[in-house]
């Protein structure tokens, strides 16, 4: 059993600043649905069918690639029970994304709903509907498809200009140019240099050149993607769903089926977890489509195999990053070149490759030349999307990798080596304006940054020594540590927008109604919190509400770091907006000026004395007793940001190596974060928690794993496991203070930023245990193993 | 064919099909607070207690379970409410899909381990899967609630 026990001094209990400054924001405020759901309260998707609805179950394709020649549902449709079988036929001949985005969809529209090719082992055939799942299930193993089985690309380092070509289809097409090229496997393409990159990196007195390979890595939300759908009595669809994004679910679904939106409606009740990937659209279509066939209620639940099978996975990458300094360490240029795999349709192809270089590249803003470049290709694996971190953690891992060469070669501190060449505040990179999330970018000057403080007490909590970094702790056992630095965004500027109403209620209480999509995150609770700071009331005396499209207000979803600083941004002018239309109501009633009013403890007073009235008679008054002057007082408000503040994060890990067997043990890792106000601290420290040890299972075993002909082998939570309560030592988070001018209240985002990390910092505390620079991602003990030897080997045959 | 279960105290005679585990047949009667999360019995968010003991029901056969007692976290609802205030408070609550199997887990742990260090707490929690929290949260709201239980 692990001694928890550390040397790590515990975090600080040091209250920030910005609790002493506000009320109810920067408070540890418990969620507003914690205690339900911890009790079992009826809550989410499946809890809520219908009990009449009729069990949906797919039939999806053993095969990696093939075309369907012929599907035969008689004996499934001769079963009692069964009410229908729909198959490619029974859908429009209309190419969209299954990737949740803006609009126009930076990915291309190269999937239907049900196809004649199946392009993945796993990849949906039909659907079938029965009145009990049982039946279902029996009646989709009774339905016989014959195949052309065609021969898949399996391998991405393979896919470019493959004579195989994974989407024939003429159909398909990009919405804006995204350098897709199909026919040579492309999905989607970007190139950028600021700079002569080759000039500088020539004439750079040192070089390194480190090339990485991050692995698919499945998202693992325990609550398996849900949906269930019914008309309602208007006869339009209504859809209930596990979606981090009502509106672009309903967007695309109208595309799909060629509906007028209005006959939609997406409800997103309580979610378990999502991390991007509930970002998509897997499961309503096929509800949808029953329901439309039927006129009945259908359900679905994906199972756990079908969520590792048929979701979405992190996009495999290959980073190569080459890096020019000075003898001094002053960085002159990096190059970054990759390329992603993004199976076998294109979801969030060109924006995870983008972030891959606009969320990492300006950390260093001082070099003279920079280049990012590369393909997105398509293989026969199962379609890769969003996943927390989207990108910048493939980036960043090849970046702070080869940071760490060049202070090894250099001999320098790696941590002041990247102090020298840092972001601080007050500075800019010019990445920002040329690179966006799939279009430009947008310049910007950073307000908020307090990496400087990051990095200074997260060595103090490790107890960073540079000539120290590497101990024997027994006999083939060391111990050492490493260390990286990260940045992310918050929301996509000009892009997300989010939008938040409040309404003043008879009882003196508010209605907050927002499209901000709450995954289990807190977001519900943060935004009350948002708009109970500024009103200067309770967070008891407002009621939220999200995420139903036709009772909220429009929000592009939770996605992008975005809910806190767009969402929470809309809440803040909604609660502005709404205490000016109070204090103008009251001001008439009372025959003053709005300035001779002021709104404090739920009490409108004169500034004289002479006048008060409650929020609660208040509210009567204008609802009940006024005549002819009664009204709603209600505000809507919108925010969609023209920067995107990033925040920031120092990691310093203490790794156990076993030369013996190879196996890592993270014995303590610290991160001591920037996101500007924390709205509720507990909650942003529990988002960077738990995407720490995301980040950490990804570096040390979470893989996805297929056979030859392209089976997924870790379709299961024994064959592909997530990190469990004892895998790993103390994890220890900060915040810092810090005050983003231009968020809600100073904020910025914490829902990403945990995750980058892990896997860059755990590789260079193995390079300083070893002299090894381990590059495969996950670092099995097989693989670690394998890599000392060889260096043995290496260094054996040098002698 | 019909089984008798004493679900938090309460007769049901239910339907189960041979071969059906447990998890369906609550689910199935109304004990939506019995979660389904990896069917193979890893994750732990489907955990009941059984006689009193924590069993993942996703991967017991429901008819084993005939004539039992079972405790569904509304069952242990008094008991559970007082952990959820300590979870909560730390925001280690999350998305709170795991919260009841996990909750139960803890109750459990609490009668049978007098005094446990954070080692054995994360042994016996092991199966218990989160994949929100990073389990620090959990674990400072496990500990101020055993000492709060203690004082």
């Amino acid at each position: 059993m692990r001694d928890y026990h550390t040397s790590t001094p515990p975090a600080s209990t040091k209250e920030l600043d910005a609790t002493q400054k506000f009320n109810v924001v920067a408070h540890n405020i418990s969620k507003v649905d914690g205690e339900g759901l911890v009790l079992g309260r009826p809550a989410y998707t499946d809890d809520l069918a219908p009990q009449n609805a009729l069990y949906v179950k797919l039939v999806r394709s053993p095969h990696a690639f093939a075309r369907i020649l012929s599907i035969d549902a008689s004996e499934a449709l001769k079963m009692p029970g069964v009410a229908c079988v729909l198959t490619w036929k029974d859908c429009p001949r209309i190419p969209i994304t299954r990737a949740g985005q803006g609009n126009p969809e930076p990915s291309p529209h190269d999937r239907f709903i049900l196809d004649e090719y199946v392009r993945y082992v796993g990849d949906e055939v039909a659907v079938v509907a029965a009145e009990n799942e049982a039946t279902a299930e029996k009646a989709a193993s009774l339905i016989k498809v014959d195949y052309q089985v065609l021969e898949p690309i399996l391998d991405f380092e393979k896919a470019l200009d493959n004579p195989i070509i994974i989407h024939p289809e003429p159909e398909i097409h990009e919405m804006f140019p995204i350098g897709f090229e199909p026919k040579r496997n492309i999905a989607a393409a970007y190139h950028m240099e600021i700079g002569d990159v080759e000039k500088e990196l020539a004439t750079s007195p040192v070089t390194v050149e480190t090339t990485v390979h991050t692995q698919a890595q499945q998202h693992v939300a325990l609550e398996p993607h849900t949906a269930f759908s019914y008309l309602d009595i208007q006869g339009r669809l209504v859809i209930v769903t596990s979606t981090q994004n009502p509106w672009h679910t309903r967007r695309l679904l109208g595309l799909a089926f060629q509906m007028p939106l209005r006959q939609i409606r997406i409800v997103k009740p309580r979610i378990g977890g999502g991390f991007g990937g509930k970002q998509h659209i897997h499961i309503e279509p096929y509800v949808a489509m029953v329901t439309m066939k039927t006129g009945k209620p259908a359900r679905l639940a994906l199972t756990r195999r079908e969520v590792f099978e048929a979701t979405f996975t992190r996009h495999e990458m290959r980073v190569k990053v080459r890096l020019g300094a000075d003898p001094d360490g002053a960085l002159r240029a990096i190059d970054m070149q990759v390329l992603s795999n993004t199976g076998a349709y294109g979801e969030h192809a060109l924006t995870t490759f983008m972030v891959a270089g606009s969320k990492t590249l300006p950390l260093y803003n001082k070099v003279k030349a920079v280049r990012f470049g590369g393909h997105v290709v398509y293989t026969n694996k199962v379609s890769a999307g969003a996943y927390r971190g989207y990108g910048a953690i493939q980036g960043l891992t090849g970046l702070e990798s080869a940071m760490d060469e060049l202070a090894h070669k250099l001999g320098m501190d790696p941590v002041e080596l990247r102090r020298k060449n840092m972001l601080h505040e007050g500075e800019t990179s010019e990445v920002f304006r040329i690179m966006g999330e799939g279009t430009e970018g947008v310049a910007m000057i950073i307000e908020s940054c307090k990496l400087e403080e990051c990095i200074r007490r997260g060595k103090e909590l490790i107890g960073w020594d540079p000539t120290h970094l590497v101990q024997e702790v027994a006999p083939s056992k060391v111990r050492a540590k490493g260390m990286a630095i990260a940045m992310q965004g918050s929301g996509i500027p000009l892009v997300d927008m989010g939008s938040a109403r409040i309404e003043l209620q008879d009882g003196g209480f508010f209605k907050l109604h927002v499209g901000a999509t709450d995954l289990g995150t807190g977001s519900d609770t943060i935004l009350a919190q948002i708009a109970a700071e500024e009103l200067g009331v309770d967070m008891k005396d407002i009621v939220i509400h999200s995420s139903d499209t036709d009772h909220t207000p429009f929000d592009v979803g939770a996605y992008a770091s975005s809910t806190t600083y767009v969402s929470g941004s809309a809440v803040l002018r909604a609660a502005r907006s709404l205490k000016q239309k109070l204090i103008e109501a009251v001001s008439l009633k009372f025959g003053v000026r709005p300035q001779d009013l002021t709104f404090e403890d739920k009490v409108f007073r004169t500034i004289d004395g002479s006048k008060e009235l409650s929020l609660n008679d208040f509210s009567y008054d204008t609802l009940y007793h006024d005549g002819a002057k009664m009204k709603t007082i209600e505000a809507t408000e919108s925010f969609s940001g023209d920067k995107s503040p990033p925040p920031y994060l120092a990691a310093f890990v203490e790794i156990e190596l076993d030369k013996e067997t190879g196996k890592v043990d993270v014995v303590n890792y610290v991160a001591v974060a920037d996101v500007g106000t924390p709205i509720n601290p507990n909650l942003a420290k529990i988002q960077i928690e738990g995407g720490l040890l995301q980040g950490i299972g990804m570096a040390l075993y979470e893989d996805v794993r297929y056979s030859d002909k392209g089976h997924m082998l870790s379709h299961n939570m024994m064959t592909y496991a997530i990190p469990s309560r004892e895998d790993v030592g103390r994890i220890t988070v900060e915040l810092v203070d810090s005050y983003e001018p231009s968020g809600p209240f100073g904020a910025k985002s914490a829902g990403e930023i945990g995750i980058d990390t892990p896997p860059a910092a755990i590789a260079n505390a193995i390079r300083n245990a070893t002299g090894v620079r381990l590059t495969q991602y996950p670092f099995t003990p097989e693989r670690v193993l394998m890599a000392i030897r060889q260096a043995e080997k290496g260094q054996k045959g040098q002698t | 064919m019909i089984i008798t279960l004493y679900i938090n105290g309460k007769k049901e005679s239910v339907e189960c099909q041979p071969g059906e585990m447990l998890t369906e047949v609550l689910r199935r009667a109304g004990y939506v607070e019995v979660k389904k999360g990896c069917d193979t019995g890893n994750c732990g968010v489907c955990t009941v207690l059984l006689e009193g003991k924590p069993v993942l029901s996703c991967s017991y056969l429901a008819i084993r379970a005939d004539g039992k007692q079972i405790t569904t976290i509304q069952g242990a609802a008094k008991e559970a409410e007082e952990f959820a205030h300590f979870l909560t408070a730390e925001g280690a609550d999350q998305c709170g899909f795991c919260a009841p199997g996990f909750a139960l887990t803890v109750l459990a742990m609490k009668k049978e381990l007098p005094n446990p260090s954070e080692g054995e707490i994360r042994h016996y929690l092991a199966g218990n899967l989160c994949r929100c929290s990073g389990y620090e949260g959990q674990i400072r709201a496990i500990k101020k609630y055993l000492e709060a239980e203690h004082a």
